[in-house]
Formats: structure tokens, C-alpha cells, sequence
């Protein structure tokens, strides 16, 4: 008697991508919008949150270091801690991205502010600058570059991060590696992985792209 | 605060503390693949680290390595490595140790790369060869940044290794899953507690260690400077004015840091 051949199971099937497009393509945009929602919220979190911290030098610390210690609290025990008073699904979710974000941004934002030349500060309040002027003229265009490091580094760890969220139901293109996992079948723990990263690399690129043509200045050429 | 309290009963039934698939069986289980991960890692990452932070040109290697290990989710990584063979324990120590390279590499290149060039002039002006000015010169003033690195890494797998839970690994974060599976939410959060407080706790032990290690000289030298935005700027500036690679200097900071 011969023994059944096992089905093939390739790593990589075209066919799969094919007949799943449209579940691919729901996972696909569910991953794209919880990074998107998460990074945008945690910016305009950051964004005032590190301003504050430079105004205010005396609660850098612990401004720092509660983002810290959230930071430190692994995703599926956060996702643990957040789903009996969240419930399962989209908000659980969205919460725990915004926290790890919301570090990366405020360090950034802080980063940045406190980077900007001292000379160019006093040159500013030489010239009759207040407070807030010099916040918003002159140290936050200082800041960018600092702040795109902090967003682009922001929106690839929540791409990867967003594939936790299965553990809720929510996890994006994490959806299909975990069934890809329990059905064993590689073509679609393959496809997933590869969307992630390819995810994570146009959004890199796009927010460089941004970046960059918001700084012009940056771009000028060093001295040879 | 229903759930509160049914986390609070599992936490204080004795039941769940013993045993095969026990808090502490399971939480020896995640220790030692937590240590076995970074140990691997280490032994890739440190000699690499050394050898290319002594030869000063690794820099953008490693921050291109930690920039795509990034991107790469720990979970496809897990499955990936689950579902091409490797059951168990295995799995998540080869995951682990994948995302604990970038830390190590990165800061001990970085170490090695920011020792004062005087320093590394004057060592070869008394004779000492490559090998023993990197051993007894650079290496030490780069020992802080390094055991930075090793604190991060740890903290790291630590927290990575309750995802491998979902594919069979065996560690705290089994309590949260199957808490999750039979919609169990007072164990669910018990878990959660149980992990985020090893976790909390391994960091703030590992910091006291990172203290301990760092030469008395640069522990004084570290007090300096210690409120840690000022060191940021200073190291901010020297490195990028031009601010030419925003990614490297935003990586190297979260490498030393969080």
C-alpha cells in the first residue's frame, strides 16, 4: 500500500495570494490603519507633552519616565491588562500602540529641543523674542529632523507591534500568521510577514520623503 | 473591579503557583529562555561588536541591522520558526536571540566608536598593540555603553518571550493566553501583573547591575552629567550637526536608553 503523499506546502504560492486577495486585503488595511490612528494620536500626545518637558525642566524626568516604565511593560501583558476594562478589539489595541509610541515621540520631540544651538536661541531673544514665539518659530523648526527620526522609528515599531493585538482579535496582518501557524500552512505566515515588512518600509519611506522636504535646510551640502 | 478581584483570587490561590503549569514552574521556564536568548546573542553580538567597533567602521552596519530587525515583527518571526519545524522552547530562544543582537551590537560598536580618539592615540604611544589597547583601553571606557546594551537586550527578550505562548512556548505569558482562550479575564490580568512585574523587576535589578559594573572613574564622571537630557544634547550635537542620517542618532538613543 502506498502512504498518501502529503500535500505541498510551499513558503511562498502566488495561487494563495490570488484566490485570499480580498482577505489579504482587509488584514492589510486594518494593520495600515491601526499603525496610522496610533502614530497619529501619539503624536499630538507628544507633540505638547515633550514641549512641556522643555518649558519645564523639572518634569522632564518624570514625564520620561512614566513613558518609560510603560515602555518596559511587555505588549501582551499590556494587552492583558487593558482587555478586561476595554473588551476585546479595536480600542485594546489602539491603547497599547499609542503607549509604546507615545515613548519613542516624547523622547524625540524632548530630544530635539534641546538640541537647538544656544547661539541660535539667544540670537532669537536678542531680537525681542517671547517664550512661545521662540517655542514655535524657531526651536521647533530646529527639532524637525529629531522629531521625523522619532516618528519614522514610531511607525515601524507599530507595524510591527500591531501583529501582537491577535491575542484580542485585532492584529492586522498578524491575523494571518497566527491562522497561517495553527493550520500549518506556510504560504500564508510567508505572505503576511513579507506585507509587514514591506508595510513598514513604505511607510519609513514616505515619512523620510516628508521629512525631507520639510527641512530644506537640512539638505544642504556640508562643506567638502 | 470584577476582574480585579477574580485576578487577586487566582493570584492567591495556592493551586496555581505549583505544579507542572504552575506561576513558578513557568516562570522558571521563561528565566531560563530569557537567559539562554541573550547568551546566544551575546556570543554572536560581542565579538562582532568588538571587532568592528575596534576597526571603527560599524557603525552603519549595525544600525542597518537593528533598523530591519525592527521592522520584523517578533510574532511572524515566532510562527515562522514554529511552523518550519521547531516546536517548543527552541523556537522562542532562536527568535529571542535574533532581536537581542541589534541592542548588543549596536552599543557595543557605539562604545568602542565613541572612546576619545586621544585616549586610543596615547595607547599606542606607550606600544600597546591592537589587541591589548582594545582590551585594556577601549573595552573598559566602553563597558557602560555595553552593559546598557545587555540591560536592554534582556529587558527585551524578556518581554518577547510571553508571545511565544501563542506558538506553544512555554512561559508566563501561557497564563495570559490560555486566560484568553477560556475567556478567563481575572487570569488574563494576573498574567499581565505577573509578566509586567518581572519585567519592572529585572529592570530595575539589571540597572543596579549596570551601576555596579561601571568603573568607579566614569561612575564620577557619569554624575556629571547624570540628568540624561543634557548628555543627550551634548552627544546629539557632536554626532549629527549636519543631521544627514536622523535614524541613526534616533536608534543609538533608544539603544542606550528605555
Amino acid at each position: 500500500m502506498r502512504l498518501a503523499q502529503a500535500p505541498p506546502n510551499p513558503w511562498f504560492s502566488w495561487e494563495y495570494v490570488e484566490r485570499n486577495a480580498a482577505d489579504i486585503g482587509r488584514a492589510l488595511e486594518q494593520h495600515a490603519s491601526l499603525t496610522f490612528q496610533a502614530v497619529v494620536i501619539a503624536f499630538v500626545l507628544a507633540l505638547p507633552l515633550g514641549a512641556l518637558a522643555h518649558l519645564r525642566p523639572r518634569l522632564a524626568g518624570p514625564v520620561l519616565g512614566v513613558a518609560g516604565v510603560l515602555y518596559t511593560v511587555p505588549s501582551l501583558a499590556l494587552f492583558a491588562i487593558l482587555a478586561p476594562y476595554t473588551g476585546i478589539g479595536r480600542t485594546t489595541v489602539l491603547i497599547g500602540l499609542v503607549s509604546y509610541a507615545l515613548l519613542v515621540l516624547t523622547r524625540n520631540v524632548l530630544v530635539g529641543l534641546q538640541g537647538v544651538d544656544p547661539a541660535v536661541r539667544d540670537a532669537a531673544r536678542g531680537m525681542g523674542y517671547g517664550r512661545s514665539r521662540l517655542l514655535f518659530a524657531v526651536e521647533l523648526p530646529q527639532a524637525l529632523p529629531s522629531i521625523v527620526a522619532g516618528l519614522r522609528l514610531a511607525t515601524v515599531t507599530t507595524v510591527a507591534l500591531v501583529t501582537v493585538g491577535v491575542v484580542v482579535g485585532y492584529g492586522g496582518l498578524g491575523q494571518l500568521m497566527f491562522r497561517g501557524f495553527r493550520s500549518n500552512y506556510h504560504a500564508e505566515i510567508m505572505t503576511a510577514t513579507v506585507l509587514c515588512l514591506l508595510l513598514a518600509l513604505v511607510c519609513d519611506l514616505v515619512i523620510a520623503g516628508v521629512g525631507r522636504r520639510i527641512t530644506p535646510w537640512a539638505r544642504v551640502e556640508r562643506p567638502v | 473591579m470584577d476582574t480585579l478581584t477574580d485576578a487577586f483570587v487566582w493570584l492567591n490561590d495556592p493551586l496555581n503557583w505549583v505544579g507542572r503549569n504552575g506561576v513558578l514552574a513557568l516562570a522558571r521556564d521563561h528565566i531560563l529562555v530569557s537567559v539562554l536568548a541573550v547568551l546566544l546573542a551575546a556570543v554572536v553580538a560581542l565579538p562582532l561588536g568588538l571587532w568592528l567597533g575596534h576597526r571603527g567602521r560599524g557603525a552603519t552596519v549595525g544600525v542597518v541591522v537593528a533598523n530591519t530587525t525592527r521592522a520584523l515583527p517578533t510574532l511572524a518571526l515566532l510562527t515562522l520558526l514554529a511552523a518550519s519545524g521547531l516546536f517548543g522552547n527552541t523556537a522562542t530562544v532562536l527568535a529571542c536571540a535574533v532581536f537581542a543582537v541589534p541592542p548588543l551590537l549596536t552599543n557595543t560598536v557605539t562604545g568602542l566608536g565613541e572612546v576619545d580618539a586621544d585616549v586610543r592615540d596615547a595607547a599606542r604611544g606607550v606600544g600597546m598593540s591592537g589587541g591589548r589597547s582594545l582590551w585594556a583601553v577601549e573595552l573598559p571606557l566602553a563597558v557602560p555603553l555595553i552593559a546598557a546594551g545587555v540591560r536592554t537586550a534582556a529587558v527585551q527578550v524578556l518581554a518577547t518571550v510571553p508571545l511565544a505562548a501563542l506558538v506553544g512556548g512555554r512561559s508566563l505569558g501561557t497564563i495570559v493566553v490560555t486566560g484568553f482562550g477560556t475567556q478567563d479575564y481575572g487570569q488574563v490580568l494576573a498574567g499581565g501583573i505577573l509578566v509586567a512585574g518581572l519585567c519592572l523587576l529585572a529592570e530595575g535589578l539589571l540597572a543596579i547591575a549596570q551601576y555596579l559594573l561601571t568603573p568607579p572613574g566614569l561612575r564620577a564622571l557619569a554624575r556629571d552629567t547624570s540628568d540624561t537630557p543634557s548628555r543627550r544634547t551634548r552627544r546629539a550635537r557632536v554626532t549629527s550637526p549636519g543631521l544627514a542620517e536622523p535614524a541613526t542618532s534616533g536608534s543609538n538613543r533608544s539603544g542606550t536608553t528605555s
